[in-house]
């Protein structure tokens, strides 16, 4: 008798899979899918979800459903993912200096003048001058 | 930053200058600027002498571990004085434009 293909297992690598690439390029765009990915998460759950059920399938029932191999594959490959993309957003971007250093509220800001990308030298005082104050905003770089 | 490049105006209206600073050269700015259609100032701080005087440095914490800024945001008010700081405790998560507006709106409101 012919097997048939174990979809589950497929659709649940995939919707891992896309979870993962999808976050950087669409997800981080937002700060309200960014900040916590939720979404990310969601899609783990719906993957794993259809990866166990392909796998009680594989297991289960093998006269009737192919995936014994590919799907143990498949499952600690999303595993590898999820645990990676976990690692990454609840533990690695956390790893930040904690900046005891940095100027309090009512303390003066430390004055600067630095070149800007047209070349021109930009001082603090040129960014207060005529306005009510200056947000500085301090960003890693894109290197 | 995208999220502040979009609510410049906001900015503007309340006469709030906004410039960023980063490690990056003048030219990796500039392509940024193009790419993305930046109108903010981009300041250069090659060497984070005024990271660290920010006390924002995150020594080694960019690629070939390069001394670079960690994400941070400042007001200072007219009279060089910090009202408002920002300091996150992930790289991911920044403040938001709204949110700061807000902040800046509570401190003027306070006065």
């Amino acid at each position: 008798m012919q097997r048939r293909w174990n979809i589950h297992l497929w659709a649940g690598f995939a919707i891992v899979l896309l979870s993962v690439i999808s976050y950087i390029p669409l997800f981080t765009l937002f700060p309200v899918t960014r900040d916590v990915p939720w979404v990310n998460y969601l899609l783990f759950i719906a993957g794993a979800l259809l990866l166990f059920i392909g796998m009680k399938r594989a297991f289960g029932d093998p006269q009737h459903y192919r995936g014994k191999i590919s799907g143990s594959i498949l499952s600690v490959l999303s595993l590898l993912m999820i645990g990676v993309f976990c690692f990454g957003t609840l533990y690695a971007s956390k790893q930040i200096p904690t900046s005891a250093n940095a100027p309090h509220v009512g303390q003066p800001a430390p004055t600067f003048s630095l070149t800007g990308a047209d070349g021109k030298q930009i001082a603090l005082a040129d960014l207060l001058k005529g306005n009510r104050g200056a947000l500085l905003i301090f960003y890693r770089g894109y290197w | 930053m995208r999220g502040f490049e979009q609510h410049i105006n906001d900015f503007h209206q309340r006469n709030v200058a906004v410039a960023v600073i980063s490690v990056d050269s003048p030219e990796e700015s500039l392509k940024l600027i193009h790419s993305k259609s930046f109108t903010m100032p981009f300041l250069s701080d090659p060497k984070a002498e005024v990271i660290r005087s920010y006390g924002v440095l995150h020594p080694k914490g960019g690629e070939d571990g390069r001394d670079i800024a960690r994400p941070a945001e400042f007001f200072v008010d007219s009279n060089g004085i910090v009202q408002w700081v920002n300091l996150t405790d992930d790289i991911r998560v920044r403040a938001r434009p709204d949110v700061t507006l807000k902040a800046i709106d509570g401190l003027v409101a306070g006065k």
